[in-house]
């Protein structure tokens, strides 16, 4: 509606009355006299300080761009309001921009400091749409900016922002080739990236960029496939695509062993014709290949690649079904391809263009292929897999003559000894249709059928013949080209349809059907020796008249009738090659002068005249009637040059197999197992809602029904190792707590013992009550109550080492000085090392730091550079008891990795009862979460009594940002909104460095990223110890060693981006101390200084 | 070796394609395509150099109504030269219909892919190799999302909107690679424009772009907006077959199938996660899904389990084959006849209910394109009004309801062009009807149940057959 008025004034010049939009600004209404003026007016409304007039402008700027009409020279008026703060003019600009600015690149220039502003903006989208605009304008001079902007945003905390960066990889390469390893080293990051908005984007950056190197993709091969499932429709395609070139060259061929099988049965039945379409390559190499063949086994790979791109034929996008179609069958065992027929089908009721596409593909795969041979036996398809669909392929009169044409093509390649009955009654329904293109086409489909099936040639020839006597000429013609072509085969039978064709001469006018005629008299003319005189007697009469097609005919007729008729036809000859010699067509001349020379003895006597019988009459191989679609498979199916049947530019050769595979170790991914879970973990996180019961898929049942799959399964199975150890370091945690609580009740050293015992009760019973319990669909209850105990008994069941792990962790916790044992007795349960066996020490220590933390305080001695102290928040108050109708909710920040996901900062929340009825069903209800933030629901509490108390941990992902979550806590009778604003310290977790690191990661995160402030110190504040505390108190950073003693350094990383924060508090003994903070997040940087000063400084 | 001969068929740039310039030469347009000129300006020698692909999915866009007029281009790299679509215009001129025309089209320097709806081409002008079916699949979507914008997708409409037209092309494709094509995340952008946002647009000077930047992008259900609140929730599911058939002049069915979607217009708070079952799931030959179904559920229990997209979609599309036998609820009754002597032809048909599960058949419309020599037709209905349009040859009978008691018939005669001979082929008939409550496959909704929020909505089901592509042969 808002772009109306800028037709209006295109149309008629002039503005009616009634539009609002006028209605403000009373001095436009004049100005539409002329384009020039317009301008200017447009000019004057991006002059203004009016959003509202600047945004009209935009408007109808756009929509002149819309219309290809040239706006370049406002350019100077719209880039100023590049920096805009309304957000629909912003857009409008960048619009403009990325249209103009490589026509005027030099003011394009002015533009470029607020993208790169944009790119450090704390908000993800505005980041990402400044990288989009940046990479679009294509202004060469900018290219280090756009090269560094992209290097950024590869390892931007935003998958989006990320996904953004590979979009704007093919863009640079496209302006600047030569940035070709730079973006590869960015795309070989990226392809490393778990987050399935990234991948399609990605890989589609690779094939544009780098398609060659194929070796980026081992390490990445058994994600992407794994990926897939998720990855939204257009990555999917890009994705397929790829990784069908990529196990082209990767994987031994599967048909490799059937299609030799073939070869040596086919070769006995065909003979020497066989051996001579194949080159004498090809068949050495198979017979040397022969002898050596080793059985042939599928690598797991190969299969993993196929099982999980088959679901994907059940896609509603078109182009990812066409794209598993293809993959199947370029490379799928010759039995699995079947598959794809049903899919393909139904992609027939779609679009008429898609099912032109599809057609296009299917007539290729239904293609006979008798001749097995040649270097590709891959393309040796399933003859019957589109058998069952043959009615699929009926012709409606509705359908559009292209559509109709292919159906028919696929049709005759259906066509078959068993079938060919019903496929020619449907033919003949064809013939009688008004579209003449399309009964033509069904004329040559007989015919088709008649060469390749034995059987019915007669009947289709008398079918054919009776079509001569149509009415309308462009059958008869076809009949006439088709029938030529089929008594060729057994010319001896047919002197009669000869005859009559010659009698068609007279009427038919089509030169090519007039033509074939022509041959078939002259080149059977001992079959009618009387009518072919004639014949040419008529054709000489009418010779100038006809078309050179026709004329070249009537030569070639007269020269054989007078090489075996010479006395009747004598002269007739000499008169039509007289004709000839003065033609207008060349070849015509060349043709009479040429044909004069052979059959007329002249006075050298030439050794040619001899034979002219031999060359004139030497007996012809029948034609062979073939698909147009016969040689299409030399391109990958479903691609551009598949459909045009030509190289399109661009397209990437499918590689032929591998004689020898090239060594699949390759793909063995080397990352420590323990990232390898916590990426499991954050995508199970993520995805579990809504995946879980794929996810439980991938593990079990893969494995089972996968055969020599070592290498999947161990995969597999690390996965269901690390989701039920994950688990049951969740529940464990869950013991935690609760003997924490018990600990707290009683602080004495009975809680231990107590706490023990209770574990062991628990123990004990799990199994007992769960062994249906781990068999049951994890999907199910995956809503809410992933009931803890279950898991656990999983992890008794599969894994032995956590057992011995727990007995060996024991003594660890002794060794520590109890003052409370309970959390000492906690960091058994609390640290999965089970899982990650290769975990770093950071990672052991940071939990181990965060749980001696309770202990640490007060005898600090003990390491304190590792230690971080209790929370510098406390326990703040969440709900208090009188709204909360008696339930109070605390919650302290512990400090502690949340198991779940790394990324999380894990939230104790303490509950307490203080009414007389016990509060039932206990569990958080839905959050309403800013965009970035999620968090992990702690189970439900199913019963709390009045007076007792208890506590859960849940996670929040704050995104690094200290935006609150919020969320409902729900009982079964009440629902309370609560929300969780954390400081920004706890944004972060502690890492060790040395000294020397520190200093070379500070030196990095100089300039914006620093930040630092003056303070002086109070007196109370002075010593070693309390500034250490007061720091690690507001923020969980760890502490650094530092060789002055005046020097305080602590670094942390932030949880969700894992960028570095560094603080540095260097205080003189006066008293005035200077504080520094580098970090890459700038907000949280500023916002930490002000946190640590305050607590410095009261 | 015939590799190599395709490698040697492959057409430079220009060359191998001069006889189809020289026939383009139609409009007196340049013809260097100066985008490319552009594009390929400061990058000459490295051109050669590395053969590069200049590539992108989808360089340019071009909207052409029926009459040939370009009223729309967008541009996502280089601009590239509307006299491109000069080839584009010889190709329609060569069709004789509009849906003849190739969907791919190539020219010396680019592919022209198009898809032709709603009486507009939508062209894609590409360059380098790319699956036609991703770019055809894309200008689908395209349409689609105009049309849940602004309910009708016309160049009127289009042209009227141009500006939201171009925002949301523009965030549909960057750099000729689809972004954003879910709908939910596009309205989330920017907004589809009502009638009662123009005008407090136009009052307050506001604007469509949503002022909240989504998170839709980045939330873990792409297809679902969050934070979406209705105050009545409610489910409706429309299980709706289509039966294609051909039926042979005799009445015996040549081919029968059956077409089936769920159409689902789901309003419900937060996040709900729903389960639905089928009584007869074997039914179901063939699948396709939206994304939000969890396949492999439906793979070990054929149970379909979701958390819908807000809104109306498309949840399921199944296929009942071939090989099962279709109960077929119509027959027509026939006898067209022409005579080679007289100008009179005779023409009787009848529609009679056959297999209809007791449920009345609705909304019957008869169409047939009759032959050329057809002149006119004098026909009498029993019930129903008739059109036969002499131009197109195009008679179209809207027949209503069926009753079972009065049987529908058209009878009258056709008059021919005098002495012409009488056409080849009967004329086929194509029929629509509608039967409400009934999927004639028999396909029952089992239950609907919902997990993940407390409340309880309102569910509904309704069943519908249609005809499909039903045509019977005279």
């Amino acid at each position: 509606m808002s772009a109306a008025p800028a037709y209006n004034e295109d149309k008629g010049g002039s503005a009616g009355p009634g539009e609002p939009e006028y209605g403000h600004d009373p001095a436009s209404g004049g100005i539409f006299s002329s384009d020039y003026k317009r301008h200017d007016d447009l000019k004057a409304m991006l002059d203004t300080n009016k959003d509202s007039l600047k945004l009209e402008a935009m408007k109808r700027i756009v929509a002149m761009i819309a219309r290809g009409k040239n706006a370049s020279d406002l350019f100077p008026a719209v880039v100023k309001n590049v920096a805009c703060k309304n957000i629909e003019v912003k857009k409008l600009v960048y619009v403009y921009l990325v249209r103009y600015a490589e026509e005027q690149q030099d003011l394009a220039l002015l533009s470029i400091s607020t993208f790169q502003r944009g790119l450090k903006d704390p908000n993800q989208l505005i980041r990402a749409s400044a990288l989009r605009v940046l990479s679009s304008i294509r202004v060469p001079i900018i290219v280090p900016i756009m090269m560094l902007a992209i290097k950024e945003a590869a390892s931007d905390m935003s998958p989006y922002v990320r996904k953004t960066a590979a979009h704007a990889i093919p863009k640079l390469y496209s302006l600047d080739s030569d940035q070709k390893d730079q973006l590869i080293e960015v795309i070989e990051k990226l392809l490393a990236d778990k987050t399935t908005l990234v991948a399609g984007s990605v890989v589609m950056a690779f094939e544009e960029v780098c398609p060659e190197r194929i070796d980026l993709i081992h390490k990445n091969y058994r994600k992407l496939c794994n990926l897939l499932i998720d990855v939204e429709e257009w990555g999917q395609v890009v994705i397929i695509s790829m990784l069908t070139r990529y196990a082209r060259t990767q994987f031994l061929s599967p048909t490799q062993n059937e299609s030799l099988l073939e070869e040596n049965s086919e070769k006995a039945f065909y003979g020497s014709e066989e051996d001579e379409a194949k080159g004498p390559g090809s068949e050495e190499a198979a017979s040397t290949a022969l002898p050596t063949r080793k059985p042939y086994v599928m690598d797991p790979d190969h299969r993993l690649l196929l099982r999980n791109t088959k679901p994907l034929l059940q896609s509603r996008s078109a182009a990812v079904v066409m794209a598993v179609a293809q993959l199947y069958f370029h490379l799928a065992p010759k039995a699995e391809v079947g598959v794809i027929a049903k899919a393909l089908v139904r992609l027939l009721r779609s679009h008429s263009e898609v099912q032109y596409v599809v057609l296009q593909n299917v007539a290729t795969m239904s293609i006979k292929r008798r001749v097995s041979t040649g270097p590709r036996p891959a393309l040796v398809v399933q003859q019957g897999m589109f058998e069952p669909y043959l009615k699929s392929f009926y012709i409606r009169s509705t359908d559009p003559t292209q559509i109709k044409i292919l159906k028919l093509e696929v049709l005759t390649n259906l066509a078959n000894e068993t079938n060919i009955p019903t496929v020619l009654r449907e033919f003949q329904t064809y013939i009688r249709s008004m579209d003449k293109d399309f009964v033509a086409a069904t004329i040559q489909a007989i015919g088709r059928c008649a060469t390749n099936i034995g059987r019915v040639r007669d009947t289709c020839l008398n079918g054919l013949v009776q079509l001569l006597s149509n009415r309308d000429e462009l059958v008869v013609a076809e009949s006439v080209v088709v029938i030529k072509k089929l008594l060729q085969m057994q010319p001896a039978q047919h002197g009669e349809i000869i005859k009559h064709l010659a009698k068609l001469t007279d009427n038919i006018q089509v030169p090519m059907a007039r033509a074939s005629i022509l041959w078939l008299i002259g080149e059977y003319c001992e079959h009618v020796p009387r009518i072919a005189p004639d014949v040419l007697r008529k054709m000489a009469k009418s010779f100038t008249a006809e078309e050179d097609i026709v004329k070249l005919q009537v030569i070639n007729l007269a020269a054989k009738l007078y090489l075996t008729n010479s006395k009747q036809t004598k002269l007739l000859t000499q008169y039509v090659l007289s004709l000839a010699k003065y033609d207008q067509n060349y070849d015509i001349r060349d043709r009479a002068r040429f044909t004069r020379q052979l059959i007329v003895p002249s006075e050298q006597g030439g050794a040619l005249s001899r034979h002219a019988k031999k060359l004139f009459l030497a007996p012809k191989p029948a034609p062979v009637l073939e698909s147009s679609f016969k040689d299409r498979d030399h391109f990958q199916l479903g691609s551009l040059s598949h459909l045009l049947n030509a190289k399109a530019t661009g397209y990437q050769e499918l590689p032929d197999w591998p004689e020898e595979a090239p060594d699949p170790s390759v793909r063995n991914v080397e990352v420590p197992e323990w990232t390898k879970c916590s990426n499991r973990e954050k995508r199970k996180e993520k995805e579990k809602p809504f995946y879980s019961d794929s996810e439980g898929e991938s593990g079990p049942t893969e494995s089972a029904d996968s055969d020599p799959e070592s290498e999947s399964e161990s995969e597999s199975k690390s996965s269901s190792e690390s989701g039920s150890g994950e688990s049951s370091s969740e529940s464990d945690n869950e013991d935690q707590e609760e003997d924490e609580e018990k600990g707290r009740s009683s602080e004495s050293e009975q809680s231990e013992e107590e706490g023990k015992k209770k574990k062991m009760k628990k123990r004990k019973k799990v199994p007992e009550g769960q062994e249906g319990g781990s068999s049951s669909d994890e999907g199910s209850d995956s809503s809410s109550s992933s009931s803890e105990s279950e898991m656990t008994s999983e992890t008794e069941e599969e894994q032995v080492e956590p057992a011995s792990w727990r007995k060996k962790t024991p003594p660890s916790s002794k060794s520590a000085p109890a003052a409370k044992e309970v959390s000492l007795l906690d960091l058994e349960d609390f640290t999965p090392p089970s899982v990650q066996p290769v975990s770093p020490p950071t990672v052991v220590s940071t939990s181990l730091a965060a749980d001696l933390e309770g202990l640490t305080l007060t005898d600090s001695p003990l390491v304190p550079s590792l230690l971080s102290p209790v929370s510098g928040a406390g326990r703040q108050e969440l709900l208090h008891r009188v709204a909360g109708e008696g339930l109070a909710v605390d919650y302290t920040f512990s400090r502690q990795p949340f198991s779940g996901d790394p990324h999380m900062v894990s939230v104790h929340i303490h509950f307490s009862n203080s009414s007389d009825t016990p509060i039932k069903g206990l569990h958080v209800g839905t959050p309403k979460l800013p965009p970035g933030i999620s968090i992990q629901e702690f189970p439900e509490i199913e019963s709390l009594a009045p007076g007792e108390s208890t506590t859960v941990v849940m996670g929040i992902n704050f995104c690094d940002s200290t935006q609150a979550a919020n969320f409902q806590l729900c009982t079964q009778t009440r629902q309370f909104y609560v929300s969780i604003q954390p400081p920004v310290g706890e944004l972060m977790a502690p890492v060790f460095l040395s000294e020397n690191e520190f200093k070379k990661e500070q030196a990095k995160l100089t300039g914006m990223n620093e930040i630092t402030e003056k303070l002086t110190l109070p007196d109370t504040c002075r010593s070693d110890h309390i500034v250490v505390q007061k720091v690690t108190a507001t923020a969980n950073l760890g502490r650094v060693p530092c060789g002055t003693s005046d020097e305080y350094r602590f670094a942390g990383r932030t949880l969700t981006s894992g960028s570095l924060v560094l603080l540095t508090l260097d205080a003189r003994p006066t008293g005035a101390a200077q504080l520094t903070v580098n970090s890459e997040k700038m907000v949280i940087g500023t916002m930490l200084v002000k946190d640590v000063v305050q607590a410095l400084t009261q | 070796m015939s590799r190599g001969e395709a490698r040697g068929r492959v057409p430079g740039w220009g060359g191998g394609h001069s006889g189809r310039r020289g026939r383009g030469r139609r409009r007196p347009c340049c013809h260097g395509d100066a985008g490319l000129s552009i594009c390929r300006g400061f990058q000459t020698e490295k051109d050669s150099l590395h053969s590069l692909t200049v590539s992108t999915m989808i360089h340019s866009l071009f909207l052409i109504n029926s009459s040939g007029d370009i009223f729309l281009e967008k541009h996502w790299k280089s601009v590239v030269s509307r006299s491109v679509c000069d080839y584009f215009f010889e190709a329609q001129e060569r069709a004789t219909e509009a849906e003849n025309v190739p969907p791919v089209i190539p020219t010396p320097h680019h592919y022209l892919l198009s898809v032709y709806r709603h009486k507009i081409f939508f062209v894609a002008v590409i360059q380098t190799e790319v699956p036609p079916l991703f770019v055809i699949e894309f200008l689908h979507r395209v349409v689609d999302t105009f049309q849940d914008y602004f309910g009708v997708c016309s160049e009127p409409v289009i042209k009227d909107n141009v500006v939201v037209v171009y925002e949301v092309l523009e965030e549909m494709l960057d750099n000729g690679f689809p972004l954003a094509t879910e709908s939910n995340i596009l309205k989330e952008l920017i907004k589809p424009p009502t009638i009662l946002r123009t005008v407090v647009n136009t009052i307050t000077g506001s604007t469509n772009v949503g002022d909240q930047l989504p998170t839709g992008q980045l939330s873990v259900v792409p297809w679902r907006r969050t934070g979406v609140k209705y105050t009545n929730n409610e489910a409706y599911f429309d299980v709706i077959e289509e039966i294609d058939a051909i039926i042979d002049k005799s009445g015996s069915t040549i081919t029968a199938e059956i077409q089936g979607v769920i159409d689902a217009c789901v309003k419900l708070t937060g996040m709900p996660d729903l389960t639905l079952s089928f009584m007869n799931p074997r039914l179901l030959d063939d699948v396709s899904f939206h994304p939000c179904v969890r396949f492999k559920r439906w793979e070990s229990e054929r149970i379909l389990s979701f958390i819908p997209p807000d809104g109306n979609f498309r949840l399921l599309s199944y296929h009942v084959s071939a090989q099962n036998l279709v109960a077929i609820p119509v027959y027509v009754k026939h006898n067209i006849s022409f005579r080679d002597s007289s100008s009179l032809g005779r023409f009787e048909i009848t529609v009679g209910p056959k297999q209809t599960m007791g449920k009345t058949i609705e909304g019957v419309t008869v169409t047939s394109q009759l032959p050329r020599g057809v002149l006119n037709m004098s026909l009498v209905p029993s019930q129903g009004a008739h059109t036969f349009d002499p131009v197109t040859k195009m008679l179209s009978w809207d027949v209503g309801k069926i009753n079972p008691q009065k049987l529908p018939s058209l009878k009258g005669t056709m008059s021919l062009q005098a002495g012409a001979s009488k056409p080849d082929e009967n004329p086929t008939i194509n029929l629509q009807f509608k039967i409400q409550q009934l999927a004639i496959s028999g396909l029952k909704v089992n239950r609907l149940d919902m997990y993940g929020e407390k409340y309880k909505p309102f569910k509904g089901i309704k069943y519908m057959t249609k005809a499909g592509k039903f045509q019977v042969r005279t």
